[in-house]
């Protein structure tokens, strides 16, 4: 039965990457009466709620077909700042930007971080985020001290990592399936400086490019790999390493200074005269084949000079928020994002086949990013001893069947060699595919969770049909 | 001929299946138009008078496709009221909708020397009235979405008026003319809305007629229309080479037209 909701109403709402979008009905809540009153009227029209926060999943976590979704992002206020113990606790639509801008002056960061500071604590909470340190500090969920929430219930409750343990490890990355986090409260990290040393260097193949990670990881803070996504054969998985450590103590000759918001911006200017807010009109003749092979190339050529500096936390860690705007430069179809989660014994095989199955078939991911990662032990986890590589691939009209094809056979071979998935990104997952890296028992304890706090089905989403449905 | 079973793989988020209205489906260029959709994997919602002739095309095109792809639904577009609830309903069964169509349309031909209000009226119920009735929430719903397909079937008879259907040229003409406003309006919400002007097409409404050129097989038809909705065309004439007779015809001064008898 069609709720009574006129359907002008609806808006027509998309994930990060422009290429998939869903019809809601869309409401902004700022209080958690005004969340409550929410779910009483999509519980009397009938319709399934979603919880939204900056919308950067690159896939329909955040999407609700002809539902209803919340969106959080004005319930933004920091609610309590400790200066010497370094604990915060928020609204869930706090975004990272605001959290970092509010902790760096006194001498603090966030543990982890995403690639884009726009992300709300709610949803890196729901996804539980990792950054380019996952293999030292974990996910954001580690850092969790304690939360409250809303249940679909009407039920208020706390949970920290002692206390409704089990509501504690599933709500984190249960993708606001099991209900709407009311505030969050974290541990930041200490720190002497605002800036990072560090170290750039290039790999020459897939298999210098995993070993630099593994190495690299335990002697850094921070490590992360850009891979050559466009060439192929011998120079297959080439690349450039970037790892970072914090300075302490002496390094840092001015900290006062580095820990300045000022000093964390990130340049406006590309070579200090190009308006950086326009750049992404210009990346799109350049955004085909040919283009990203010409821009991978000379990124790797400017990459073979080995050198080292100091940079900002900024703009170490929020890449993706260097040119405003990037994912448009991909065209009216827009990207997507694959990320496939390997054991270090197995990943190189698996992103071999991979990287050379979409070379031959001329749908080439146009950047490759790798990180070092360690198990959590969330109920919903996509982590592992092991490596991870996101690949983005342009998605057109023409190739939408075929692209999508070719991601159902790379889940195949990421799961034969024993691999994971992160439900922010990947739009093919099924709901075999995710049993079998989860399991049967994860999904049932899911289950069993959500017929707890949720027994009316009232918070779904596009992606939890798709997968758990 | 039975048709080959056309398999497209499942739908997933990135390759979802599209979904379609065809208001006029049970025969001519509406049925033509529901099997090309269904070929391409669109989910079509057929809407016509003739439950029996729905019944039959859409278990033909499920057959042929092996799943279900097209869904009947009995409906008589002079019945205004029923629209918005009829609407809703499809589009809560369908998830959404991307496409739709209105390819209603009677013709009551009137003798040369006659006059009949009673036709009149029937004909601009049918062809202009419904198409309103339709395109509004249509439009409604795909200026919220910023993004969907409209196509209205008109016809080359709108172009001017002339002696022999006074009543069917006028309502092509205000369907046309409605068409052109709606897609003024919706283009800067990303909306596609796409006129099409059909000249002689083998269907019920010219089994009597005499006269007739250019004569088409609807599957020609839709073949045409589909192409134009692929193209995101604005306007296109079938077969195309009516376009040039049209220009001509619209710039006839009425000194001479008037005193011709076609």
């Amino acid at each position: 039965m069609p709720s009574t909701l006129p359907y002008n109403k609806l808006t027509r709402l998309e994930n990060f990457g422009h290429s998939l979008s869903a019809p809601s009905f869309l409401y902004c809540p700022t209080s958690i009466e005004e969340i409550h009153e929410a779910f009483l009227m999509a519980k009397k029209e009938g319709l399934a709620v979603t919880l939204r926060g900056a919308g950067r999943s690159y896939n329909d976590a955040a999407l609700n077909s002809l539902g209803m979704v919340l969106d959080l992002q004005g319930m933004n206020k920091i609610l309590e700042w400790n200066p010497e113990t370094g604990v915060v606790t928020a609204e869930p639509g706090v975004t990272l930007e605001i959290l970092w801008q509010v902790v760096l002056p006194d001498g603090w960061w966030p543990p982890v971080v995403s690639g884009t500071m726009t992300t709300t604590l709610g949803g890196c909470l729901g996804m539980n985020i990792h950054g380019k340190n996952n293999f030292k500090l974990g996910t954001i969920g580690d850092h969790v001290l304690e939360f409250t929430a809303l249940l679909p219930t009407g039920a208020r409750i706390t949970c920290s990592p002692n206390k409704n343990g089990d509501l504690f490890r599933a709500m984190i990355g249960g993708m606001g399936m099991l209900g709407v986090f009311t505030s969050i409260t974290l541990q930041m990290k200490k720190m002497d400086s605002g800036l990072l040393q560090v170290d750039a260097y290039p790999v020459r193949s897939l298999d210098e490019h995993l070993k630099a990670l593994s190495d690299g990881a335990p002697q850094h803070d921070y490590i992360v790999g850009w891979l050559d996504t466009m060439n192929g054969g011998k120079n297959l998985g080439r690349g450039q390493i970037h790892a970072a450590d914090y300075l302490h103590g002496e390094d840092d000759p001015n900290p006062k200074e580095t820990l300045k918001l000022e000093y964390q911006v990130l340049p406006p200017y590309i070579f200090g005269v190009f308006p950086k807010s326009i750049l992404y009109l210009f990346m799109r003749p350049f955004s085909n084949n040919l283009g990203w092979w010409g821009v991978s190339t000379a990124k790797y050529i400017a990459s073979l000079r080995r050198h080292t500096f100091r940079q900002p936390h900024a703009a170490f860690h929020f890449l993706l928020d260097y040119v405003p705007n990037w994912e448009l430069s991909y065209g009216r179809g827009g990207l997507i994002q694959y990320q496939s989660f390997l054991p270090q014994e197995t990943a190189e095989g698996a992103w071999r086949e991979i990287l050379t199955m979409s070379l031959k078939r001329s749908l080439p991911s146009y950047l490759g990013v790798t990180k070092r990662h360690r198990p959590d032990d969330f109920l919903i986890s996509h982590s592992l001893d092991g490596f991870s590589l996101a690949m983005d691939f342009k998605v057109t009209r023409s190739n939408r069947s075929k692209l999508a094809a070719m991601l159902q056979e790379f889940d195949q071979i990421v799961l034969g060699a024993g691999g994971r998935f992160y439900f922010a990104k990947n739009s093919e997952t099924t709901p075999e595919t995710a049993r079998r890296f989860l399991g049967d028992d994860t999904v049932e304890r899911f289950r069993a969770l959500k017929k707890r706090t949720d027994p009316d089905d009232l918070l779904e989403s596009d992606l939890y049909r798709r997968v758990f449905g | 001929m039975p048709e080959p079973i056309i398999s497209i793989p499942p739908a997933t988020p990135l390759n979802p299946r599209k979904r379609a209205i065809l208001v006029g489906a049970s025969s001519g260029i509406g049925a033509a138009l529901a099997r090309r959709l269904a070929r391409e994997g669109y989910t079509v919602a057929c809407l016509a008078r003739r439950a029996d002739l729905l019944q039959t095309l859409c278990d033909e095109i499920n057959r042929s496709s092996g799943e279900t792809r097209a869904v009947p639904y009995t409906h008589d577009v002079t019945n205004h009221k029923v629209i918005p609830q009829l609407f809703k309903d499809i589009v809560t069964d369908f998830g959404g909708l991307d496409l739709f169509i209105f390819c209603a349309g009677i013709s009551l031909p009137v003798g040369l020397e006659n006059f009949d209000f009673d036709k009149d009226q029937a004909t601009t119920e049918a062809n202009y009235i419904g198409a309103l009735a339709w395109l509004n929430p249509v439009a409604e719903l795909f200026q919220g979405l910023k993004k969907g397909q409209i196509v209205g079937i008109s016809s080359v008879a709108g172009e001017r008026g002339r002696v022999g259907n006074p009543s069917y040229n006028a309502s092509k003409a205000a369907l046309s003319c409605y068409l052109e406003a709606l897609r003024n309006r919706l283009t800067r919400h990303g909306v596609h809305v796409l006129t099409v002007k059909p000249g002689f097409v083998q269907t019920d409404m010219v089994k009597d007629a005499k006269k007739l050129f250019w004569v088409v097989p609807p599957e020609q038809a839709a073949e045409a229309i589909w192409k134009g909705i692929q193209k995101r065309k604005q306007d296109i004439y079938v077969p195309a080479r009516w376009r040039l007779v049209m220009w001509v015809i619209r710039n006839i001064p009425s000194v001479i037209f008037r005193r011709m008898s076609f």
